[in-house]
């Protein structure tokens, strides 16, 4: 089930420039983690190393050590694809396949992958939307393309596909930012349930979000433009949003930065 | 009231305008004055005088315009007008084209014409017919596309998914090289190599020559159509934990199929009215040859050219009858592929 990450002396780079710098944090199982900091600070980047997507960027390569359960997703022979079933994600605007019905994008992630089990699929269709809180909205039509949902629909058949699959890791990278405010609501929900099962990671610019569903809170942050970003602190999202360790970071969240 | 004061005044948002009707009277006062004008001078050709109308047309639609409405709004109408003329200059040699096709071509134009060879018809006599050229250019078109289409999408794939540095770049410049290749030249360098193995013609050698000419129009437009899939695609497939390969396979490919399907198509309607490779290696046939791999065949371009240069009446109706069958392949074509991109296509 649900894996913890250990992430030790990470740096991240695209060419020659470097985005991230020397990251190290320890992210719980069945916990929600929430990255927040300003815009280029390279959350987005160090979310995509912990599942290997980040070298799918031309240009894109990772040192470091990101250890899920004590193994190191960079360490030789590991297959990138491996690693990309266990630690799943969800995009920023909604991406569903658009040659497919509603059915078959809960289901391409195990049928991509060679699955073709009539009943089990159906089973793990119906498991996966119900697990998105979708099932009920598209129940009648699931053999619809899955681009006419609407845009919050959309965004949670995204986050069943990734969970058909059953990764243990759910890497969220904005999954809101498109959204309306309900969607928004129903998509923060559906993640204090998901918690039960996965490790969550959100990369947020929301910080009302980050302090309503997540658990613990790291602050990114970047010395200037240019420079690669850096994780500043990683605490309990109560104490980062009533008293964090660091000035930066209590300037960030009061508005007074920038 | 203020809104009253505004309505007394003259409107500084409202300004004189032409009726609607304006451009069609412009249009048809030019065509008259550009009869009268070509009447007048004694001028034979129809072309001229629609160059007069188009050019009268565009000069009266400013002047007025410019008197009634103002310079701006003028110079507006005349860049409608240029499009309008534009799309007739376009349009009308299209249009005539086909017109005078369907004219001369249906004369002969039936069922025995489409089913029966020229064996034992001789150029100077009527009867004879295309069945022979039909199958010819079947099976040659046929064969280079199972040749070059696959060749071309991959080449297409392989550039958008994989290419990187300097063998990318080298695929991308002959792939520009080849799209300039003069058909003559495909089908001397397909020649050279028969005449080194002392081979006689026949009709794959004329699908080689056919298929290097398809091949970077193929590669061209599908590399656009994969172009087009957005990157999102792509990444929500492999976080999935999905194999590149398959990625490519069942995301990128279905996604942009009706785009390729369309391309293929097209290109394949290029080298359907090829003559010159045809001419050289396939070499023609009066009799029916259904063996691509052995003995000279007919197509139907070059049937097309050897009819028209036999220099008889009968030939020259069965050269348009011919062209006509040609058009209408195309078109078939043509239909089939949009069908299929509207069929495939994301909804």
């Amino acid at each position: 089930m649900a894996k913890r990450i250990d992430v030790s002396g990470l740096t991240a780079y695209y060419g020659s420039h470097k985005a991230i710098e020397d990251i190290s944090m320890t992210v719980e199982p069945r916990s929600v983690t929430a990255f927040i900091g300003p815009s280029g600070c390279g959350k987005s980047t160090f979310l995509r190393t912990l599942n290997r997507m980040h070298e799918v960027t031309p240009g894109g390569r990772v040192e470091g050590k990101v250890l899920l359960d004590d193994e190191d997703l960079y360490g030789a022979g590991v297959d990138p694809v491996a690693v990309r079933r266990e630690v799943g994600m969800v995009f920023q605007r909604p991406n569903p396949f658009p040659t497919m019905s509603i059915f078959d994008n809960v289901a391409a992630g195990l049928r991509l992958n060679g699955d073709h089990r009539k009943s089990e699929l159906n089973d793990i269709v119906e498991r996966s939307l119900k697990g998105a809180n979708l099932w009920n909205e598209v129940k009648d039509r699931l053999n619809k393309p899955g681009s006419g949902l609407s845009g919050g629909q959309q965004q949670r058949l995204c986050i069943a596909r990734a969970i058909a699959v059953e990764p243990k890791v759910l890497l969220m990278d904005e999954p809101c930012s498109a959204l309306d405010p309900i969607s928004t609501l129903a998509i923060e929900d559906l993640i204090g349930e998901l918690k039960e099962r996965f490790t969550i990671v959100i990369v947020t610019h929301n910080m009302q979000q980050a302090a309503r569903v997540s658990d613990r809170t790291a602050f990114f942050n970047l010395a200037g433009v240019g420079q690669p970003g850096k994780l500043i602190e990683i605490d309990e999202t109560e104490r980062i949003f009533s008293n964090p360790s660091v000035q930066a970071t209590e300037d960030y969240i009061s508005g007074r930065f920038g | 009231m203020s809104t009253a004061a505004v309505t007394d005044k003259r409107s500084t948002l409202r300004g004189a305008t032409l009726p609607r009707w304006s451009p069609w009277a412009i249009a048809a006062g030019s065509v008259a004055v550009a009869i009268g004008i070509g009447a007048a001078a004694g001028l034979h050709s129809h072309v001229q005088w629609g160059l007069i109308a188009a050019l009268l047309f565009v000069l009266a639609t400013y002047g007025i315009a410019a008197r009634v409405e103002g310079r701006r709004q003028a110079k507006d109408r005349v860049a409608t007008s240029l499009v309008w003329v534009a799309f007739l200059l376009a349009v009308v040699p299209l249009v005539s084209l086909i017109w005078v096709t369907v004219q001369r071509g249906v004369k002969v134009l039936d069922f025995y014409f489409l089913s029966h060879s020229m064996g034992v018809v001789a150029d100077s006599q009527p009867g004879g017919g295309i069945y022979h050229a039909i199958l010819g250019s079947l099976e040659q078109v046929g064969l280079a596309t199972l040749l070059g289409a696959p060749i071309g999408v991959l080449t297409a794939v392989y550039l958008v998914e994989y290419g990187r540095g300097r063998l990318a770049r080298a695929v991308t410049f002959f792939v520009d090289v080849m799209t300039g290749i003069p058909s003559i030249v495909a089908g001397l360098f397909i020649l050279s190599l028969m005449l080194i193995l002392d081979m006689q013609p026949f009709g794959f050698a004329g699908s080689l020559a056919l298929a290097i000419l398809m091949m970077p129009v193929v590669v061209r437009s599908t590399e656009e159509m994969l172009k087009l899939v957005p990157n999102e695609l792509r990444e929500a497939s492999l976080a999935l934990g999905v194999p590149k390969w398959r990625t490519i396979l069942k995301v990128v490919l279905p996604t942009s199929l009706g785009g390729i399907t369309t391309g293929v198509m097209l290109a394949i309607a290029r080298i359907a009215g090829e003559t010159a490779p045809v001419l050289l290696l396939v070499f023609g046939n009066r009799f029916i040859n259904a063996n691509p791999f052995d003995g000279a065949q007919a197509s139907l371009p070059l049937y097309i050219y050897q009819q028209y240069g036999a220099g008889a009446e009968p030939a020259y109706d069965r050269a348009w009858a011919a062209s006509l069958a040609l058009i209408a392949f195309v078109m078939i074509l043509n239909l089939v592929a949009r069908g299929i991109a509207r069929w495939k296509s994301p909804r």
